[in-house]
């Protein structure tokens, strides 16, 4: 039986009764990345030497110095940056990249003792809610592998599915963290915009982006979110607001929690049995204290077309730093200092980079900058107004984070334009900055369903709070995908 | 009718610096002539006297004090580059 499916309490446990060492439990990660990776094709890159070498570093220190994380696997996104490893964002762009320094998350989990033994595939540059942009491979679901995880953060919320590592680190710019990790029957948070700081993280849209923990279970996640969050000098946009420990929150009651529901998150489009399992779900919240009503947020509708105005604008902008010349591809065809622009663009990005490279640079264009991404500033100020009034006199929205579950790689939704509009359940959030979790509630056809709970700004402990509670109360969170079984 | 057509493809991938051979700029016009009318959608809604809102949470300036901090490694950055000499990096002439 393999460790990877064990509880961060479980494996402190075991450590601190000397039933296993840092170096066994970071040795067991890397026998499971070797008997299933071949399948998830979740890593993109090992770290197996450093992390060993940590390890048995660690297995020296004094037994009193150790943090709930202590010596526990972790796999980081390749879009978080780490010192002497490359980071490629996924990309043919920045495949030969290897930063010159940690990102503030990176040298979190560090000093939590952590072990990073990886970084984890995604969609080219986080544009993408399938894994299937990434340039160099697809990643695979562990609960079929002939569906996709989601994305863009498919290669973490993968790679804890299948039991790689417990831990992971995703970014969520649309619903990367909990998209991905709804499809793949994990734990995933987005944080409050400004809660995690983004220095080191390669920027895709500036004002939505935020960097989440992905984790079997609900308490782990806190425990990961306490680790990585905080204000940092590095970013400006991180904020000063006062982190409370997360675990605390874990008390098992929500008597009174006044639950929302949006009657937009359970009408058309979303499949009926997603619709079915979160019905379910709020029974069983109710059962527990809490009350239901259906509310409103009126310009859900136009949650896609406003999100996809500004995070390509904004993208257009960041994506501009690559450029051929400093660090990243370079055409080895230009002959002078225009041609290295235009022809290592050419040649270093996807279809679907430059595709929202050109629609962003068109939205932020003199003819169109006013009509449509001005126009998309303010339908978001809307959107964020929808959520306050919501709470208002609620504590937490309630409803599904995928319109469907994982689809087959290379089929289901062809049309780009469906695929942007399945996006309404997780755009908002980021949109407004507010946090919301995904956790699993449920199955259909042998696929996992996520349910979504979001929360006021700075809340991430009332949606800890009811998300374990809700967790207690079930037992999806217990099962897992039986691949690779026969290994162990 | 075409919202997006390959010459307006040429007009913005030159703002974006992005080179697309004729072919390409015909797949990405209708690409983006999707996208265009997706986000045309936003015209109907009623933004009278509505802000734009530029960020999630209200910002303030991040003020220190001016004191040299420890920086990254001039020879570590530029083990990454390319081409460079006596500690900048090389490009083509462009005069």
């Amino acid at each position: 039986m393999t460790l990877m499916k064990k509880t961060a309490a479980e494996l402190q446990a075991l450590l601190h009764n000397r039933e296993v060492s840092v170096k066994e439990v970071t040795e067991d990660s890397f026998k499971q990345i070797a008997a299933l990776d071949g399948q998830v094709k979740a890593f993109l890159a090992l770290t197996e030497e450093e992390a060993l070498a940590k390890a048995e570093m660690l297995d020296n220190s004094s037994l009193e110095a150790r943090g709930p994380l202590f010596g526990l696997p972790i796999g980081i996104k390749d879009n978080i940056i780490t010192k002497g490893t490359t980071t490629t964002c996924a990309s043919k762009m920045l495949e030969n990249f290897v930063p010159v320094y940690d990102a503030t998350v990176v040298e979190k989990v560090n000093e939590a003792g952590m072990i990073s033994v990886g970084k984890l595939n995604m969609d080219e540059f986080a544009m993408g809610s399938t894994t299937e942009r990434s340039a160099f491979q697809t990643t695979h679901n562990p609960w079929n592998l002939d569906c996709v995880p989601g994305g863009s953060s498919g290669g973490s919320a993968a790679a804890v599915a299948a039991g790689e590592v417990p831990f992971s680190l995703g970014t969520d710019t649309g619903g990367s963290v909990r998209q991905p990790a709804a499809l793949c029957g994990v734990v995933g948070m987005k944080p409050t915009y400004g809660r995690v700081s983004r220095n080191g993280l390669v920027a895709f849209a500036s004002s939505l982006d935020q960097i989440g923990p992905i984790t079997r279970t609900v308490e782990d996640n806190a425990l990961l979110l306490n680790a990585i969050s905080g204000v940092d000098y590095r970013d400006s946009s991180s904020s000063p607001q006062q982190v409370p420990n997360f675990k605390d929150a874990l008390t098992g009651d929500i008597k009174g929690l006044r639950i929302a529901v949006p009657k937009e998150y359970l009408g058309e489009g979303i499949e009926e049995d997603v619709k079915d399992k979160v019905r379910a779900s709020l029974k069983v919240l109710e059962s527990l204290g809490a009350t239901v009503g259906e509310v409103t947020l009126p310009h859900s509708k136009y949650a896609s077309p406003t999100y996809y105005a500004i995070a390509t604008a904004e993208a257009s902008s960041n994506l501009a730093r690559f450029d051929g010349i400093r660090y990243g591809y370079r055409s080895e065809d230009a002959k002078n200092l225009e041609e290295i622009y235009l022809r290592s663009r050419a040649e270093g990005f996807g279809t679907e980079v430059k595709k929202r490279i050109l629609y962003g640079t068109y939205a932020l264009s003199a003819d169109h900058h006013e009509d449509l991404y001005v126009k998309a500033m303010r339908v978001r100020t809307l959107i964020s107004q929808d959520f306050a009034s919501v709470f208002e006199n609620y504590d937490v929205i309630v409803g599904p984070t995928s319109a469907t579950t994982a689809y087959e790689i290379g089929g289901a939704v062809k049309d780009q334009v469906t695929l942007y509009a399945n996006d309404v359940l997780t755009v908002s959030v980021n949109l407004a900055g507010v946090p919301a979790i995904s956790i699993p509630c449920g199955f259909s056809n042998g696929l996992p369903v996520g349910l979504q709970i979001i929360g006021k700004h700075f809340d991430e402990a009332l949606i800890y709070k009811v998300a374990h509670a809700f967790e207690q109360a079930t037992d999806f969170h217990k099962r897992t995908p039986t691949l690779g079984e026969g290994n162990e | 009718m075409t919202k997006f057509t390959p010459e307006d493809v040429q007009y913005f991938a030159n703002f974006a610096r992005i080179a697309f051979s004729d072919q390409e700029a015909e797949v990405f016009s209708e690409i983006i002539s999707d996208l265009v009318e997706f986000g045309d959608v936003l015209k109907e809604v009623d933004t009278t006297n509505i802000e734009p809102m530029t960020h999630p949470l209200q910002l303030f300036n991040v003020l220190r004090e001016d004191v040299p901090q420890d920086v990254l490694d001039r020879d570590e950055m530029l083990a990454g580059v390319k081409e460079h000499e006596d500690g900048m990096i090389k490009v083509p002439n462009i005069l």
